[in-house]
């Protein structure tokens, strides 16, 4: 009777694991930046006439910063939830435009000026946030994905919440839903506030 | 052998002449892809232990998704500035986490992925061992035939011969 029950604990330990294993998001990758102060930058943004901006801008709140694309196809389905998040006021929500302009947005054996570019990607960008709403403060243009290589982008839309001093407290890959809000991040936020 | 014949000889030979002159200028024309070939073999040599983030089962050297196209750009301008393998690695793990190397350093975060296995491998044969010990001993165990045990099993057959 003992004997058959030893295989059987095999058996078990391996369900186990392969339940766990298996139902792990392969996607989801521990970011090292969580802890990090975030990663400096400075970039133009959508805004013609504003100054160029940078993390050292946001010191003193508590801010998010979404990484986004008009050819993102999963931006699109996270979009409303960000523009109905922002109109709740809980903190500033910075866009980053990640690589706006793709290689087969330039004209055939052509590449773009970096103004003609900025340009590119500042049009196209406005166009699409006046048509599904803009839930952004303002929207850096990370157009060679510099600053995302310095994120660890690796798979839009990816969101970061950061404290007042200007470290990374929390990292999202792909899409941010309202359970996701409701249960992680604004606890969070909360959190952060306060302290 | 008339003036004609060896004229066309002769240009046969010149045409031959000018083609092997020509060729070797023809392949440096479709110059070598990279610009630096040691630059690029030590990015191969780099970017073959590293994981491209967004096809995860492929290495950073034979991923074409943009994403690696970028990185390895990033590597050829660590190169450049005469960073160490080590220093690049550094560069990439300190942004994608551990997960980008497909050799994982051996650091007690790591220890269970590097020695697990054999720390299985060796329980597993001291289990063997001890459960074959444990069946030899029952063998060997079992008493021999005791000169009394014999007696009587002669005795036996003795009486079932009798008619």
């Amino acid at each position: 009777m003992k004997k058959f029950l030893i295989p059987l604990g095999f058996f078990l330990g391996l369900v186990i694991f392969l339940a766990v294993g298996l139902n792990r998001d392969p996607k989801e990758i521990p970011s090292p930046l969580i802890g990090k102060p975030a990663p400096a930058f400075s970039l133009d943004t959508l805004d013609t006439n504003a100054p160029k901006f940078g993390p050292q801008d946001m010191k003193g709140k508590v801010w998010m910063l979404n990484v986004w694309a008009t050819w993102c196809v999963a931006c699109r389905e996270e979009h409303p939830v960000l523009v109905a998040f922002s109109k709740a006021n809980q903190l500033p929500i910075v866009g980053l435009s990640y690589k706006e302009v793709q290689p087969q947005d330039e004209p055939a054996g052509k590449k773009f000026a970096p103004q003609e570019k900025l340009q590119f990607a500042r049009d196209r960008s406005a166009l699409w946030l006046n048509r599904h709403g803009n839930p952004y403060v303002l929207s850096a243009m990370d157009l060679d994905g510099r600053v995302g290589i310095d994120y660890g982008v690796y798979g839009v839309p990816e969101t970061y919440l950061i404290d007042k001093e200007g470290v990374i407290r929390y990292k999202r890959v792909g899409v941010v839903t309202p359970e996701l809000l409701q249960s992680t991040i604004l606890p969070l936020v909360q959190k952060l506030n306060a302290s | 052998m008339n003036l004609q014949s060896v004229c066309i000889k002769w240009l046969c030979v010149a045409t031959w002449l000018l083609l092997a002159c020509l060729a070797p200028l023809q392949a440096k024309e479709a110059a070598p892809l990279a610009e630096d070939p040691v630059l690029e073999k030590r990015l191969i040599h780099i970017s073959e232990e590293l994981r491209c983030l967004v096809c995860q089962n492929e290495s950073l050297a034979s991923s074409r998704a943009e994403l690696a196209n970028d990185l390895r750009e990033e590597v050829r301008k660590l190169i450049r500035q005469d960073k160490s393998d080590s220093q690049i690695k550094e560069y990439l793990v300190t942004r994608y986490g551990d997960f980008v190397l497909y050799k994982p350093e051996v650091k007690p975060l790591t220890w269970v992925l590097w020695f697990g296995p054999f720390l299985l491998l060796v329980l597993a044969i001291l289990g063997m061992a001890y459960y074959l010990r444990q069946r030899q001993g029952a063998q060997t165990g079992r008493p021999a035939l005791s000169d009394e045990d014999r007696r009587k099993v002669q005795e036996i057959l003795k009486s079932g011969d009798a008619p």
